[in-house]
């Protein structure tokens, strides 16, 4: 439920967010980023990281054929071992999810559907709202929708509030995560009033990138995500989370992340169902890394199927 | 069990030979003191000796300080100043190349943090020789006359909170400018500039250039009041400062001096919160607050004080304090017993006098020295932990109402090293830093060093400045 906020005071009340020195959250996000995570600490992060990861791709390209092995992997990422981890989602476009459906069905895995006019969300209002209703009436259990990033450069907070809640409410017992595509609000400081302004409109999760825009995920940019949610939650509202996608490639781009919620946003959001990473590639290096921890020694990238 | 726990991840120890016992570096050599004193150096982690060191006699220092002035005769100050840049060049190099050894050595004799050593020390330490070895063939375009001269041998004192880093703020302008060195570390942390002895021997200085004699009190009096030295330069309390001021007082000899501080970390209501929590965190503790220029003082405006102190207590919470060697570790060991006392005493003094001190649920190693960090509220300019330098993980607390008033309780103060000041509006912090007493303000930031900076006091916190172009000046006549 979007929170009331009386009308003419959204403006005000994201201008009156302190604001965030760049220099400084720079800093701190690269100080957090030397943490050295080794042995028992690297092994529950990669279980951890794995059960985090919406699996996604999100291909002009995509075929029901390549989503349906993407499906397969989510739910059993290594065949060779099965005590790795299924993964939270994946993540797909609209057309993709009657596909993806039957195969996730009863498997405990999430299905996320881009929507919104995905990526650039240059459509109308109505489009918006069928382009998520279909999603949803197909089976996604999750939207990951795009706000209008032309709105909000604009100063036109409350058109983006609408919208995102309009949408939440398409989405009935989906959840809704809100792209804010922070390469393209470039500064902080619109990175904290975006992420305030989706949480009030209704957001369980807010995104980082559709994957689409350099740069995508940073760590200072998803810093300023993690204290918004941490913010919003001390000031009496519900614990969101938050998803950094596009660009996380490796084991160690991944347990960084980590590092950054728990000292950032706290213990409590190390579960999958306040922190994601959207990634397509990173999967393959978290199961590698766990095969090296479990066995002493790398197995070649041919040991890992490629979706 | 934690879903995410970090499990130690100590650096090697033993990638860094640590000698029983060392001599006296003097013209070039590791040679024996003249007297049979000898002074343990502990790991004040967990207690035990790490080495043991001479403690030089007057005789000892005599010896230094002859064969300083033969180098500095024969040798140092003849040389081009393209060719003493190339030994600094090389010093520099080799401290790179060597700086993961030094980093765990620095801590194991400080007790502070590998974090710390590793990414602040030890490149601080090398940028400080490769930019006063680029000075030392344009001291004529430095600002001090068209050919400075060198002073002669400089008699430096460096204290045990950045051992290394205080060695190089003295011994790279020194020898950039052709002055030779007798240089006497900190008593409780030696062990870094004996390596910094062998780095000179590798670096092929000539003999004499650097000189280091090791000892205690009785040492450093007998080097900053040697009638041979032309110069004086001396980091540490301002207790120390002030009788060397006295020394030195009716000779020729030249001084400066970088003692104490009582840094104001001021924040206005309108600041970056985040970002002046993290500041007041480095502010004060960064090295156990064994910081001459720690912000140890908070000035917080009073409408936002209480949002700000919960999420300092929050930020605090998460600081790991611990096995330095730990990479993971925030907060190591306190240097040395008597450091640990004087710590206690006044966080003591600061309850009694009616402030409440505050610390997270951190557990404390057994063996070692450790002071939990600490946050005091309810304190007053008339409390002694608002006064008194306490060199330790303590922070005082105080609110201001009205920029005025920041201003007026900053600078009311015997002291003037550091200050803070975090605004978001531009006007104001012009308007504060220019009204600060202190020889550094930092604006929007704080405990960020640069060698091209010139860094020193105001008041008792001492004259004169170290890096930059104004550094230079101390060693050139």
């Amino acid at each position: 439920m979007p929170d009331t906020l009386p009308s003419g005071s959204l403006r005000a009340c994201l201008h009156g967010l302190p604001g965030v020195d760049e220099v400084g959250v720079r800093r701190r996000a690269a100080d957090l980023a030397t943490r050295s995570i080794k042995t028992t600490a690297k092994r529950q992060a990669i279980d951890l990281a794995i059960r985090m990861v919406d699996l996604t791709t999100l291909e002009g390209a995509d075929t029901p054929g390549k989503v349906r092995a993407l499906a397969a992997k989510a739910m059993r990422p290594d065949p060779a071992d099965p005590t790795a981890p299924a993964v939270a989602a994946i993540c797909v476009y609209p057309d993709m999810i009657p596909v993806a459906a039957p195969v996730l069905a009863g498997s405990g895995v999430g299905l996320a559907s881009v929507a919104t006019g995905f990526p650039a969300g240059r459509t109308s209002l109505e489009v918006k709202l069928a382009d998520t209703r279909t999603a949803v009436a197909a089976g996604a259990t999750e939207i990951d929708m795009v706000i209008d990033r032309g709105a909000f450069l604009a100063g036109d907070y409350r058109k983006v509030f609408d919208e995102i809640a309009a949408v939440k409410e398409c989405c009935g017992p989906a959840h809704l995560k809100v792209i804010l595509e922070t390469g393209e609000l470039v500064t902080y400081d619109n990175v904290r009033r975006a992420s305030w302004l989706a949480l009030h409109a209704g957001a369980d999760f807010i995104k980082t990138s559709t994957g689409k825009v350099a740069p995508a995920a940073t760590l200072p940019v998803t810093l300023v995500m993690l204290e918004a949610v941490r913010d919003y939650h001390a000031a009496g509202g519900r614990q969101a989370g938050v998803k950094p996608a596009g660009g996380i490639r490796t084991t160690k781009d991944a347990i960084r992340y980590l590092v950054l919620v728990k000292e950032v946003a706290g213990e409590s959001w190390l579960d999958p169902a306040r922190f994601r990473l959207g990634a397509s590639t990173l999967l393959n290096d978290l199961l590698m890394q766990r095969t090296k921890l479990g066995t002493g020694h790398y197995a070649g990238p041919d040991y890992y199927t490629l979706d | 069990m934690e879903i995410f726990d970090y499990a130690p991840a100590p650096e090697s120890r033993s990638i860094v030979t640590i000698r029983p016992a060392y001599d006296l570096f003097i013209d070039g050599e590791f040679t024996e003191a003249k007297s049979d004193e000898r002074i343990v150096t502990l790991n004040p982690a967990d207690e035990e000796p790490l080495s043991e060191v001479a403690a030089a006699s007057d005789a000892d220092v005599d010896r230094a300080f002859a064969a300083a002035r033969r180098a500095f005769e024969r040798v140092w100050s003849p040389l081009p100043g393209a060719e003493r840049g190339k030994y600094l060049f090389r010093i520099a190099r080799i401290i790179q190349e060597r700086a993961r050894e030094l980093a765990v050595l620095e801590s194991l004799d400080n007790g502070k943090p590998i974090k710390e050593t590793r990414d602040i020390d030890l490149p601080l330490v090398a940028a400080h020789f490769f930019y006063h070895a680029g000075w030392a063939d344009k001291l004529a375009h430095a600002g001090v006359g068209p050919s400075p001269r060198p002073l002669g041998v400089a008699a430096q004192v460096i204290p045990w909170n950045f051992p290394l880093l205080m060695l190089a703020w003295k011994v790279a302008p020194a020898l950039a400018t052709g002055n030779t060195v007798v240089l006497k570390p900190a008593e409780t942390t030696p062990l870094t500039a004996l390596a910094f002895a062998e780095i000179c021997q590798e670096a092929e200085l000539p003999p004499g250039v650097v000189n280091i004699v090791t000892g205690a009190g009785g040492t450093g009096r007998a080097v900053v009041a040697h009638p041979d030295a032309d110069k004086v330069a001396f980091t540490g309390s301002t207790g120390v400062g002030k009788e060397i001021a006295r020394a030195v007082a009716g000779t020729s000899k030249r001084l400066t001096l970088e003692l104490g501080g009582k840094g104001a970390n001021i924040v206005y209501d309108d600041a970056a919160v985040d970002q002046a929590v993290e500041g007041i965190v480095s502010g004060i503790f960064f090295n156990q607050g064994h910081v001459c220029c720690a912000g140890s003082r908070l000035l917080v405006q009073e409408s936002i004080a209480e949002e700000l102190l919960t999420r300092l207590r929050a930020r605090i919470e998460r600081l790991r304090l611990g096995d330095p060697l730990d990479k993971n570790t925030d907060i190591g060991a306190i240097n040395s017993a008597a450091q640990l006392a004087r710590i206690r005493e006044l966080a003591a003094a600061g309850e009694a006098e009616g402030a409440s001190g505050w610390s997270p649920a951190c557990p404390i190693p057994e063996r070692g020295y450790w002071f939990p960090p600490t946050v005091f509220t309810g304190v007053t300019q008339a409390h002694r932990i608002a006064r008194e330098e306490i060199f330790g993980p303590v922070l005082s607390v105080l609110t201001f109402r009205t920029p005025e008033e920041a201003v007026a309780k900053a600078n009311n103060t015997q002291y003037g090293l550091s200050a803070g000041v975090w605004t978001e509006k531009g006007s104001r912090m012009l308007w504060t830093a220019s009204r600060l007493r202190a020889g550094v303000v930092w604006s929007n930031t704080f405990n960020v060093f640069d060698p091209a900076s010139p860094f020193g006091g105001y008041k008792e916190s001492g004259y004169g400045r170290e890096g930059g172009r104004h550094g230079l000046e101390a060693y050139l006549g």
